[in-house]
């Protein structure tokens, strides 16, 4: 291996790396608000990115379907659960949530979709479409469970894992899509040349931490999740309502999931199941951070990133096989690091 | 109230299933016969389902002693599947080995990674370890689908099929015998484990293994001892697979793979045998049928049924934890109460030292958590046939004496020495061999086992049948000892009424009284007592002082936490104060009755 394939394979590991630190941030955003291990995590990725391609195809993206389809159910539930509490002008608002808002997106994708208006609309309306995604599932499938053990909130991820693969291959096809980059060039850095798309993938997975991290410390909303992450009783005395931050969390984590779909489609090709394999990656980071710690957790990931990378040159075939057997002694070493001694046994 | 009903309907199934009473030994007969009978009368179609439930139920059954049970989540049993099912079919292919060959093959190999896979995760816990199943689930299904001797992702074909002394084993039909003459026996010995000594103690596994460890259960070797069994079983399922369908792929091996047996399982319910059964069935047959049936409703292509089961599962999971069995087991007719255990002679007893000697020496107890020092040179000594009262404000650090003492926690200094022995540093579980039992603050029983079984936990270490005598059914003369001794317990503390309810749905005074029941079970030199009193009435308080008093007459020490003052002055010889974990004052009660620092501190504030 020479110094110039070590450099390029640092560059692309660096890459991949950049998307597995937002995945591990959005999951571990998740977890410590709302206790789910969000395995479906990946699979906002290839929403994104199969809507994105299709976009670019000039052919309207079946997403849409699943917007208008998850808006209408979480608008039955919410209308159900309005009239039960006797509370009938609720149902304006969660008809216009649920039902109105969807149906414009949609509308607007069929309209823009075979027009092809340039990147950044295509960018701007895949957002659009596979964001409310998030809110949307956590209203329909974790909401009712808020109180459940983190076990059974796993297998529930699962099985939300299952059910959106499923939904992904019928909306899309067993074909995979790859979008176009962009930004094309690439330019010299000094042996090293750098493709404009991985300078893109970096700046934005730096933005968006940035964007985090102001959100955080800075803003009201923020500070409550925090909150709750950290005491959740606690947080519902002072008044955070927990549903609010269960929301919250899985809107930035369907957003952070959104765009890193929207980076990877250029780079790699996207098939329906691929979310799998992603976010499980982007877990391994996490993971690596002690699922506490969000600088480490991104460490952590690019630190998957190069291995992947490097472990593809050496044994492409068996490269997963590596990923995920090196995830075991790290969580060894995790569970003996924060080793928290149990007095009391956890409630039955 | 129609959840907690069924709630209690299902506790019925459990309890009642650990007993075996006669309704769950006819629904069983029922239950053979219709296997029986079924190849007989149904057509191919029906047959190979059924071939197929019973591999599902194969590896179903592991996950649900393991995961329902023990509370070990996992979705990486398919891989054990498939290591099976290559190691057979490799060595039937490519060796020429015969099947049966091939068994043993792939049973050593399971068991041998499973040892290695399970010594290397079980230290993770919850959802840690659930992640490392779904690791090493993926990194050996890559394996499979990437070594060219396998095949890669096109397998393995052409597996000869298995002969029993020349009867070569090649139809629907045939297999079908071979295939649930194994899963009936799995199933029989899986329900016989269950209802022993080791099923108690998989029992407690899942949310009170600190208690099951102070009842001296190696709780690690245990849980060890339990993932090789559902890996061994999933193993099995493999070798049948291979040599039913003739042929092996990857894809059968995947992680989807691993959460449809999961889903299976929590579908049956994870808390009883059968849910195995159940799951399975439901989950197979639902499967074929909607893909049958979505496909013509919807156009498009496309595996509709991971989108209708992803679905069933969350709403499964919203509406009942305890999945299907419990609700379909209340067709079944009401069984019979279970009987009370027959008299039988008790198991060995100790020596009791001389009164007097000492026996429990505590010399410069220290313990700090971080910055904050919750025990700081505690010093006193128990001697045989006394009672001593630890006795503090909140937060004085009782409890935390006691965990040390125990061996719950690790202390940070000091000696501790039990009849003679250093015991500092040592695991609960070897203190408790040595005569040591204690009863917790905040009450550790097992509610979907019956204050019988509970109780018979205390007495684990004074049984010695494993879980291989559990399975074979060989312990039934010590499973009776220890069930007499555990009922003798029982009526000591005036429980005997109550012996075969759910310990859960007792009051919570009475459950305090079986924490202490389960502590004599084991026949201790000395009883750590952890607020026995607190939610009992005057007429119980005054029983359990008698208890408290008769006990110490015939030769036990008790070591004695409290907070009702009238209880403890009553009854103890010596009382040992502490405030912010340090000791205030050692004495006889009326002494401390008038310590000046002890009324400061403590004395004006109690009811």
């Amino acid at each position: 291996m020479t110094g110039e394939i070590a450099l390029w394979l640092v560059q692309d590991g660096v890459t991949t790396g950049a998307i597995y630190a937002l995945l591990a941030l959005a999951l571990l955003l998740v977890f410590a608000v709302t206790r789910v291990i969000f395995v479906p995590q990946g699979d906002y990725i290839s929403m994104a990115a199969l809507t994105l391609g299709t976009l670019q195809l000039g052919a309207v993206p079946g997403s849409i379907w699943l917007l208008a389809g998850g808006g209408a159910v979480v608008a039955a539930i919410d209308a159900a659960a309005a009239l039960r509490a006797k509370a009938p002008r609720r149902l304006v608002r969660i008809a216009l949530i649920g039902l109105v808002l969807p149906a414009a997106v949609a509308a607007l994708a069929w309209w823009m979709a075979p027009r092809k208006f340039g990147m950044a609309a295509q960018i701007a309306l895949t957002l659009a479409i596979v964001v409310p995604l998030g809110p949307m599932l956590y209203r329909i499938a974790y909401r009712p469970l808020a109180n459940a053990s983190v076990l059974v909130l796993f297998i529930v991820s699962m099985a939300a894992h299952y059910m959106i693969t499923g939904l992904a291959l019928v909306i899309f096809g067993g074909e995979g899509l790859r979008s176009n980059a962009i930004a094309d060039f690439k330019f010299d850095v000094g042996v090293l040349k750098v493709g404009a798309q991985s300078l893109w993938v970096m700046l934005a997975s730096l933005a968006c931490m940035t964007a985090l991290w102001l959100f955080f410390e800075k803003s009201l909303y923020g500070k409550a999740l925090r909150a709750t992450a950290i005491n959740r009783i606690g947080a519902r005395l002072v008044g955070i309502p927990t549903a609010l931050s269960g929301q919250l969390a899985f809107l930035l984590a369907s957003a952070i999931g959104a765009i890193s779909g929207i980076l990877i489609a250029p780079i790699t090709t996207i098939y329906y199941d691929t979310g799998l394999m992603v976010g499980l990656k982007g877990f391994v980071g996490a993971i690596l951070g002690g699922m506490g710690s969000y600088p480490l957790a991104a460490l952590g990931a690019l630190a998957v990133g190069l291995l992947e990378s490097f472990a593809s040159f050496w044994a492409s075939t068996l490269k997963e096989t590596i990923v995920f057997t090196l995830l075991i002694p790290v969580l060894l070493w995790r569970s003996l690091v924060s080793k928290h001694v149990a007095v009391e046994d956890e409630e039955e | 109230m129609p959840r907690e009903a069924a709630g209690h309907a299902g506790l019925a199934v459990v309890v009642g299933q650990s007993q075996g009473g006669p309704g769950m030994n006819r629904a069983m007969a029922a239950f053979v016969a219709l296997l029986v009978v079924a190849p007989f009368l149904l057509p191919d179609f029906y047959v190979t389902l059924l071939d197929y439930i019973g591999l599902a139920t194969l590896v179903v059954l592991g996950l649900v002693v393991m995961t329902g049970v023990a509370g070990i989540v996992s979705f990486g049993q398919q891989a054990f599947v498939g290591i099976a099912a290559y190691t057979t079919a490799g060595l039937a292919t490519l060796a020429g080995w015969s099947p049966w060959g091939g068994l043993a093959a792939s049973l050593a190999l399971v068991a041998a990674c499973a040892l290695l896979i399970g010594f290397v995760t079980l230290r993770l816990s919850g959802h840690y370890l659930s992640i490392a199943t779904i690791a090493w689930g993926i990194a050996i299904y890559f394996l499979f689908g990437t070594l060219p001797q396998l095949g890669q992702y096109s397998g393995i074909d052409n597996i000869p099929p298995v002969s029993i002394a020349g009867w070569v084993i090649d139809t629907g039909r045939e297999s079908y015998a071979v295939i649930w003459f194994a899963t009936a026996l799995a199933l029989l010995a899986a329900r016989n484990l269950l209802d022993s000594r080791s099923g108690r103690a998989i029992r407690a596994l899942r949310f009170r293994s600190v208690m099951a460890e102070s009842c001296g259960v190696d709780t690690a070797a245990l849980k060890l001892v339990i993932f090789v069994y559902a890996a061994l079983l999933a193993g099995v399922a493999g070798w049948l697979h291979a040599h039913y369908l003739r042929f092996v792929s990857p894809h059968a091996f995947g992680v989807n793979a691993g959460i449809d047996y999961l889903f299976m399982a929590v579908i049956g319910g994870a808390n009883s045998v059968w849910g195995a059964v159940v799951g399975s069935a439901i989950l197979t047959v639902l499967k074929e049928w909607l893909k049958d049936v979505l496909p013509k409703l919807f156009s498009a292509t496309g595996n509709y049924e991971t989108i209708v089961f992803g679905l069933l599962m969350m709403l499964l999971l919203q509406r009942t934890r305890d999945g299907l069995t419990p609700a379909l087991a209340r067709w079944l007719p009401a069984r019979a109460p279970s009987p009370r255990p027959a008299d039988a002679a008790a198991p060995a007893r100790r020596g009791r030292p001389a009164a007097g000697t000492p026996l429990l020496e505590v010399e410069r107890l220290q313990k700090r958590f971080g910055g904050l020092v919750a025990v700081k040179d505690i010093s006193f000594s128990l001697r045989g046939g006394e009672i001593l009262g630890l006795i503090g404000p909140n937060g004085a650090g009782k409890s935390t004496v006691f965990n040390l003492v125990s061996g719950t926690l690790a202390s940070n200094g000091g000696v501790v020495r039990l009849h003679g022995q250093r015991i500092d540093g040592r695991p609960s579980r070897a203190i408790a061999r040595l005569g040591l039992a204690r009863s917790f603050q905040h009450v550790n029983l097992v509610s979907q086992m019956s204050v019988l079984e509970n109780v018979a936990i205390g007495a684990h270490l004074r049984g010695a049948k494993g879980t291989l005598a559990a399975m074979a059914r060989t312990d039934r003369d010590e499973e009776a000892r220890l069930l007499a001794e555990a009922a003798r317990q029982i009526e000591r503390v005036g429980l005997g009424s109550h012996m075969m309810e759910a310990a859960g749905s007792l009051p919570l005074g009475q459950q305090r009284l079986i924490e202490i029941a389960r502590a004599l079970a084991a026949d201790p030199l000395v009883l750590l007592l952890d607020e026995p009193a607190a939610g009992l009435r005057y007429a119980e308080k005054r029983a359990l002082a008698e208890l408290l008093g008769r006990l110490r007459v015939e030769g036990l020490s008790i070591l004695l936490v409290e907070h009702d003052m009238e209880f403890v002055m009553g009854l103890v010889d010596r009382l040992v104060v502490m405030d912010f974990g340090e000791q205030l004052a050692e004495g006889l009660p009326a002494e401390i009755q008038r310590n000046p620092a002890v009324i400061e501190a403590y004395l004006g504030g109690i009811e």
